[in-house]
């Protein structure tokens, strides 16, 4: 017997459809996988301007105090002193100290947040924060009411600012309610592809217009989750799934600036234990020295044939032109210009770790 | 999709056009549409000694690497080194410029176990079903 769960739809998965987009199920949901081929794509983020559809994603609203709501005590990054209208990049983690979520906080006025967490993780997020949160707090999840559209790419400001033209002034890691096709929008200077970029929050209905509207201009084109991962992996931006799990420490994935230990948090007594032990594994990057590609799963090797860590991400990269990969190594040092193997024990490929990110071109904070 | 009328088929989307003894080798136009962009071809050695629906190409897209499946027993005795620098040439013309390899024929009989273009055709329509 096979069982079959039915697949979310954004509002947008019949304009997708209707641009040819070849669709796949991700995190639950009927995405847009690619629609001209993923090295066209990535052309038009990285020289013009791309949209993606991210309405998949979750987002969830806090009202309360930072302290007093739990909310300060969830998250690892520190919020007390976010100034209004700004975001801030971190996670939760399990009382193991294990990444539940990578997530971004908003902090929309003194006492109102909103959290955006990844789609697979909806569910899971929302009952930690009812869950964590104290009676203080005044949680929603507006996921399923909130559409999300990414517009990146070095030329997004000047796109952008056609509909909205405040949007000129809206600096990196911040964000503003704007008024967009006669309603209200959250955008901010955020972004998963390390061009210049933003993200729009606006209603689930409202996003089908918005969505055409700026197709309509040519200098922009629609991009998929195939796109949206080897972007990020050039700039060696972790993904919840692969780099990122409840099994692992968000130290061992190299989110140390991303954590507040001055402040009290959960997991925070696992973290300082593993500071004071030291830690036996470092996310890392490489190079393939080929056009040849790691993928999820190779084994990492030493020259002599040791296994010494395995990969959680690989791709093509176009901008290198060659395999590049993400992986946890076992080791204490950084490793820099070591010459490793990846593949599996009767096929494997030479690669070099190399300093992160792949990508150091990018319009991010033009 | 398109098909060469008188090339004979796999099911694992391989092609193979013969002519005297020497079969020349490829993947269909199927199989490169599924994989998107290739960006990467692992080729076979020359004079490499290859069986019928043995792996002996591994081809690599952005986010994937697949296997690619000898259509015919034989010897390797030519390969198409242009794929190291263009492996996109199998996405703009897998049946000509996009070709593999050459393969000396061991046993013409084999040509039972593969498709004709017409049984190809509609494989590939009951796939879509």
């Amino acid at each position: 017997m096979s069982i079959e769960v039915a697949l979310h739809n954004t509002p947008l998965a019949q304009e997708h459809i209707a641009l040819g987009a070849k669709m796949v199920g991700f995190s639950g949901w009927n995405m847009p996988l690619q629609y001209e081929g993923i090295l066209a794509e990535w052309e038009y983020n990285r020289k013009t301007c791309s949209i993606f559809d991210c309405s998949h994603m979750g987002e969830f609203i806090v009202h309360g105090c930072a302290i007093d709501s739990g909310l300060d005590r969830i998250v690892t990054q520190r919020i007390v002193d976010m100034p209004v209208k700004t975001c801030r990049y971190g996670a939760m983690l399990n009382e193991q100290g294990g990444v539940i979520d990578d997530l971004i906080v908003y902090r929309k006025a003194l006492q109102e947040w909103m959290i955006v967490v990844n789609a697979s993780n909806i569910e899971k997020n929302a009952k930690h924060f009812r869950e964590r949160l104290t009676s203080k707090a005044v949680f929603e999840d507006i996921s399923f009411e909130t559409a999300k559209l990414d517009i990146q790419g070095p030329l997004s400001r000047d796109i952008l600012k056609i509909f909205v033209p405040d949007i000129v002034e809206l600096k990196y890691y911040t964000f503003d309610e704007f008024v967009l096709l006669g309603g209200k929008c959250l955008i901010s200077r955020t972004g998963y592809t390390g061009e210049m970029g933003y993200e729009i929050y606006c209603p689930w209905e409202k996003s089908k217009e918005l969505w055409q509207r700026i197709l309509k201009n040519d200098k922009v084109r629609p991009t998929g989750l195939g796109v949206r991962d080897v972007l990020r992996i050039e700039m060696c931006y972790s993904l919840y799934g692969h780099e990122l799990e409840e099994t692992i420490s968000p130290l061992d994935a190299g989110l140390d600036k991303f954590i507040d230990f001055e402040k009290n948090f959960i997991g925070k007594d696992v973290l300082l234990k593993q500071k004071s032990l030291g830690m036996n594994r470092r996310a890392s990057c490489f190079t393939s020295d080929s056009r040849r590609s790691p993928r999820a799963g190779h084994k990492i090797f030493d020259e002599q044939g040791h296994i010494i860590g395995e990969v959680t991400s690989g791709t093509f990269s176009p901008a290198l032109q060659m395999g590049v990969g993400l992986g946890f190594i076992e080791t204490l040092s950084d490793n820099i210009g070591k010459k490793i193997f990846f593949g599996d024990e009767k096929n494997k490929a030479t690669g070099k770790i190399i300093k992160r990110p792949f990508y150091k071109d990018g319009s991010l904070k033009h | 999709m398109d098909i060469m009328d008188h090339y004979l088929y796999t099911k694992e989307h391989e092609w193979i056009n013969i002519e005297d003894n020497i079969g020349t080798m490829g993947i269909t136009d199927y199989a490169q549409s599924a994989l998107g962009d290739i960006t990467y071809v692992e080729l076979p050695q020359q004079d490499q000694e290859v069986e019928q629906f043995e792996q002996f190409v591994s081809v690599e897209s952005v986010k994937a690497a697949s296997d690619i499946f000898c259509p015919m027993s034989g010897r390797i005795i030519e390969v198409n080194d242009k794929l190291e620098e263009t492996p996109a040439l199998i996405n703009k013309d897998c049946y000509g410029k996009g070709w593999i390899a050459k393969i000396e024929i061991k046993d013409l009989d084999e040509t039972s176990n593969l498709m004709s273009a017409e049984d190809y055709r509609s494989y590939l329509e009951s796939l879509d079903h």
